[in-house]
């Protein structure tokens, strides 16, 4: 049936044209429009002329922007690390649910997407900010013991609101947040997939828990560990909304950047050029990561 | 010889899953040096008894104790057993060597006796020289080693097996049987499986315990259990059987009879029931214990020396065959309606052309063959 389905390449090419031509003229051909403009430069207000030049991009790795995009990829590698820390144990908890639970789980790890990115960041201000809804708990909670210390005579004084919002915290704090699902999901798909004989092998063998979690479980839920990294890592590198609404002036990602580039500033190519070096490291950086995997199972073999 | 000294004891072991009693109030010990078998269907609990002896579940009520000690709450890494898994769960990251060590790793072995020691339980299970290898280049028999391996080096009080050849196809599970007997003798470790093939667990096992809906049904040897069951979920689930449900209408010391309306003639026995006078029993007769003898053309009865006339013998027309090569099973339909199973061995190539469909025969047995049972 599959055999013969390959082989009547009418049916192949009707049903494969349409996400091709999809993809072709809506995505790549823009693309590739932009990486042209990465090499031109701007004649008048609306008009760009591509000229070949590496003036962009001599220009984009100005320590300035430079500065930028490690720091990129610092808040994201940040937000990565986080994410499996927190992430883990969340996997862990579902994976080990019973079957009704698990679906609850699975539920509730999802809803955030139900909602408009947008909409939970702004709700996210309203916790974070200095009259948010953890300054206030704090402040009700300082107010307490100060009453309490103030019997013994020594008042703690007034309450000084955390800054939580608008610096480089609420940055990697909001994309944790938003990154959390994206890491959970892959190591839950890769945690379910473990055969739990396995994790009582090691038991019976004489390991601890913890062992069994060093030795068994964290090498044979890699792939869901390095799919985990790579969907939170790469999003966050190129973040935008975030760092815009959550951060503050010294907290811009390179996304921030891009951005004004083609809106204020009004510098398209310059704009595009950036876009495509962030482009290109993420290329390289799972090049890299595909030639260790590459080798390391070669060397298994 | 020495008295042979208990090793394991359940002790009014239960556990309830819910408002599920998946194990009933099970007592049983087991004696050092024991291959003992765990036999019953699935859902009858033997899985769980072995697993709350593993500590991957704890008793709800009762006690396990292994050497006089109390280990029903101890975690399953401080336990002195060790389980081959019915998946054999060898972890497919590491190496065969590795898989071994693994055990003696996390014991804190150190590396030169932690090699020797790996070296020795693979060559136990003849897997020498395949250390270096992964898992995934192991057939399912050569991965069932590297669990036995896997678990002999840590040198168990008790080595626990669960379903161990029920993943091996027919002609390695023939051959693995007597190995493991002969392992088992090899290492001197009390062997503990689970099984539910009637056909293992009384090639293998020393003794055996049938268990049903979480109930002991009956601990005995092997040929004890085949030839005196205790009860007729035992005789009907170790090998072939006929039923007959009867009245004990005599019980004397060194006799029986019971009369069955399912069968035209009485039973007789060569020895004492002790259950009520007229009380409900069940006759249990094994196939091969049944003779075939021709009838029709005037043949009369055939006699049985330790049986009065008119008991044992029945007759009957033979409705079915099947040849099975070493063996045919016919059933015959008796007077009655019943039909009832009897098995021929065939001892020349011409046997089984000896009696055939629709044929008038004679069913026979000795007084000594059918087991009463009580319920």
């Amino acid at each position: 049936m599959d055999e013969s389905w390959k082989k009547a390449k009418g049916v192949f090419a009707a049903l494969g044209a349409p996400p091709v031509l999809w993809l072709l003229a809506f995505f790549l051909v823009p693309l590739a429009i932009i990486w042209g403009y990465s090499f031109g430069e701007n004649k008048s207000l609306t008009e760009i002329a591509v000229d070949g030049t590496f003036r962009n991009y001599l220009h984009a790795v100005r320590p300035l922007y430079l500065g930028i995009i490690l720091k990129s990829f610092w808040f994201a590698a940040l937000t990565t690390l986080f994410c499996l820390v927190v992430g883990f144990p969340v996997a862990i908890a579902i994976t080990f649910a019973s079957d009704k639970a698990k679906s609850w789980l699975l539920l509730l790890i999802m809803l955030p997407f139900w909602t408009n990115l947008l909409i939970r960041t702004y709700a996210l201000m309203a916790v974070l900010r200095t009259e948010g809804y953890i300054n206030f708990t704090l402040a009700f909670l300082w107010n307490g013991v100060s009453h309490l210390t103030a019997l013994f005579g020594h008042p703690l004084g007034p309450f000084q609101p955390l800054e939580l919002l608008h610096n480089n915290f609420a940055v990697v704090f909001g994309l944790v947040y938003v990154q959390l699902p994206f890491m959970v999901l892959p190591l839950y798909a890769a945690l379910d997939r473990l055969d739990r004989s396995l994790l009582e092998a090691s038991l019976d063998l004489g390991a601890g828990h913890f062992t069994t979690f060093r030795r068994v479980v964290v090498p044979l839920a890699m792939p869901g560990i390095v799919s985990g990294i790579l969907v939170t890592l790469i999003p966050s590198v190129g973040a935008y909304l975030t760092p815009d609404l959550l951060g503050g002036p010294s907290s811009q990602m390179i996304a921030n950047v891009i951005e004004r580039q083609f809106k204020t500033a009004n510098d398209w190519p310059f704009g595009a050029a950036l876009s495509f070096l962030l482009m290109y490291m993420t290329f390289l950086a799972i090049a890299v990561q595909a030639i260790v995997s590459r080798n390391r199972r070669g060397r298994e073999r | 010889m020495a008295a042979p000294k208990t090793i394991i004891r359940f002790e009014n072991v239960s556990k309830r899953y819910g408002k599920v009693l998946a194990v009933d109030d099970v007592s049983l010990s087991i004696d050092e040096g024991e291959f003992f078998a765990l036999l019953g269907p699935s859902g009858c609990g033997k899985t769980t008894l072995l697993r709350m002896l593993a500590g991957f579940e704890t008793p709800s009520e009762g006690r396990i104790l292994i050497d006089g000690e109390d280990i029903s709450r101890t975690p399953p890494n401080k336990r002195p057993v060790n389980m081959v898994f019915q998946s054999y769960a060898v972890f497919p990251h590491m190496t065969v060597a590795d898989n071994v060590a693994y055990g003696l790793k996390v014991d804190g072995v150190p590396g030169a006796e932690r090699a020797r020691r790996v070296e020795e339980a693979l060559g136990l299970v003849k897997l020498d020289g395949y250390g270096a290898r992964k898992p995934d280049q192991l057939s399912g028999g050569q991965r069932q080693r590297v669990a036995l391996a896997r678990a002999l080096v840590k040198r168990p009080r008790v080595l626990l097996l669960d379903e161990p050849l029920s993943a091996l196809d027919a002609k390695l599970r023939e051959a693995m049987r007597s190995e493991l007997a002969q392992l088992q003798e090899k290492v001197g470790v009390t062997f503990l499986f689970v099984t539910h093939d009637q056909d293992e667990a009384l090639a293998m096992a020393s003794r055996c315990a049938v268990m049903n809906r979480g109930l002991l049904q009956q601990v005995a040897t092997p040929s004890d259990l085949y030839e005196f069951p205790n009860s007729r979920f035992v005789a009907d689930f170790i090998g072939s059987v006929n039923l007959f449900e009867g009245r004990l209408e005599v019980d004397e010391h060194d006799h029986a009879v019971v009369v069955s309306p399912e069968l035209p003639t009485r039973i007789y026995l060569d020895h004492g029931v002790t259950g009520a006078h007229e009380s409900t029993v069940w006759v249990a007769l094994r196939p091969e214990k049944i003779e075939l003898h021709k009838r029709g053309q005037g043949r009369e009865p055939p006699v049985l020396e330790d049986t009065p006339g008119g008991h044992n013998v029945v007759p009957g027309i033979i409705r079915q065959i099947a040849y099975l090569g070493s063996e045919s099973v016919y059933d015959v339909a008796v007077e009655g309606g019943r039909t009832v199973k009897t098995l021929r061995s065939n001892l020349t190539r011409r046997d089984q052309e000896d009696f055939t469909w629709d044929e008038p025969v004679w069913l026979a047995w000795h007084a000594c063959s059918p087991a009463v049972l009580l319920s």
